[in-house]
């Protein structure tokens, strides 16, 4: 347990070491590492950063498959609702035509046994001509009573 | 051994604990103990020369084993200086608590080479009297522990400047008082002077005295077979046991300086 004069060869080289640490092994390796943290923090944030938009996308994807679907529930709806509407308007159009046939077919019929009436008549009156004239054969002169006998079968 | 023709427990002990001396000058003070320093430069280069090969090629991206493992003791250092003092770290402290954790490790590590095969290896180098582990020399903790002291006084002066380092030595810790001054000047004189003893010679007793058991084990080792296995064994579980207390006082040691130069950072 002598103090010696090794005590300053040792205070010596321990300020040397101390030195050589500050300058040299400390600054480089704390760099290195203070860049690396940087490297990872960024990386974490950019992660973040990466969920957070992967969030607000498939907010967005669902709101448009959302509003997609809204729509084509509209224009379902809209078509059912014009598909309604077109066979209404067929079935009017086609009672319309109905009427109309109908309409028609009466009034030919009202025709038809107009028709069949005139020719009745025509029938019963050249049948009276002919009766009257068979029984008239001698007085009445066709050609003379020619316009009494059309009025009459007018008349008949 | 290798010692001489007679031998015994205290030629034994003596021949372990002789410092290879060198003399530089008139007187005893004037005596270099030259195991002592070539050790601790030894180790003081391959420490610090594989930590600056390391860092010299340290990258910011995914790094390699060595580098990991510096890293690791260096974030390791970092962590309980920052904890401690609060400043700017990196300026001088925290490299300097590095470079007190590894080298006295390293010195320390020193006693867990086997005493008597190394007395061995030495003698047949020419070298009778060499000492392994510089810190079992009170002369290398000392000096550490004394560097460290006058870096506080240092700094006391840089932080607080002269006229407030010494308005804290009279002031604190009792009171501005001037009734008080001698008190305070007397606690705190008694505080400096303890500081560096107490912070080397626990440095000191611990691997001295781990030295001493080594020793004590190697004796009885040459008692016979019993001593032999024995001693083995107990050698053995003392190396394992060794291995806490050489790290457990570097770092105590790292951190006692650490403490003081915060406390010169400190204004009170």
């Amino acid at each position: 347990m002598n103090i010696n004069f090794t005590l300053f060869s040792q205070a010596a080289a321990f300020a040397i070491f101390i030195w050589f640490t500050v300058k040299f092994v400390w600054p480089p390796l704390m760099r290195a590492i203070e860049d690396r943290q940087k490297t990872i923090a960024d990386g974490l944030a950019a992660g973040e950063r990466g969920k957070h938009e992967l969030e607000l996308a498939s907010h967005r994807s669902a709101d448009a498959l959302k509003e997609a679907k809204q729509r084509a529930a509209d224009i379902i709806a809209q078509a059912e609702k014009r598909a309604s509407q077109i066979i209404e308007e067929a079935k009017g159009t086609a009672k319309d035509e109905s009427d109309r046939i109908l309409v028609g077919a009466k009034a030919e019929v009202e025709q038809e046994v107009f028709r069949a009436k005139e020719t009745l008549r025509q029938h019963v009156a050249d049948l009276a001509v002919a009766g009257a004239a068979k029984i008239l054969r001698r007085e009445v002169d066709a050609k003379t009573h020619a316009d009494l006998l059309t009025s009459i079968k007018a008349e008949l | 051994m290798a010692s001489g023709a007679e031998l015994t427990p205290t030629s034994y002990m003596t021949h372990h604990l002789t410092n290879m001396t060198s003399s530089v000058g008139e007187g005893a003070f004037w005596t270099l103990h030259v195991d002592t320093l070539v050790m601790s430069l030894l180790l003081g280069i391959l420490s610090f020369g594989f930590l600056w090969s390391v860092v010299r090629g340290a990258t910011s991206g995914v790094p390699g084993k060595r580098q990991a493992f510096v890293e690791l003791a260096v974030e390791f250092i970092d962590d309980q200086v920052k904890s401690t003092f609060h400043g700017d770290r990196h300026a001088f402290v925290a490299p300097a608590a590095l470079t007190v954790f590894v080298w006295v490790l390293m010195m320390n590590a020193m006693d867990l080479l086997p005493i008597d095969i190394m007395a061995l290896l030495y003698e047949l180098l020419g070298l009778h009297n060499w000492r392994s582990v510089p810190t079992t020399d009170i002369n290398a903790t000392f000096a550490l522990a004394l560097s460290v002291w006058l870096l506080m006084i240092f700094f006391n002066i840089k932080v607080k400047g002269l006229g407030g380092w010494i308005h804290e030595l009279v002031c604190t810790p009792f009171g501005k008082n001037p009734l008080l001054w001698p008190v305070n000047l007397l606690f705190n004189l008694v505080e400096y002077v303890s500081k560096p003893l107490s912070h080397s010679l626990r440095l000191y007793g611990n691997i001295y005295a781990g030295e001493i058991i080594f020793l004590l084990i190697g004796m009885w080792a040459a008692t016979g077979l019993a001593g032999t296995v024995f001693g083995t064994m107990l050698g053995a579980g003392w190396a394992i046991f060794h291995i806490l207390i050489i790290t457990l006082q570097a770092f105590i040691f790292m951190m006692l300086t650490v403490v003081y130069l915060s406390m010169a950072h400190e204004s009170h």
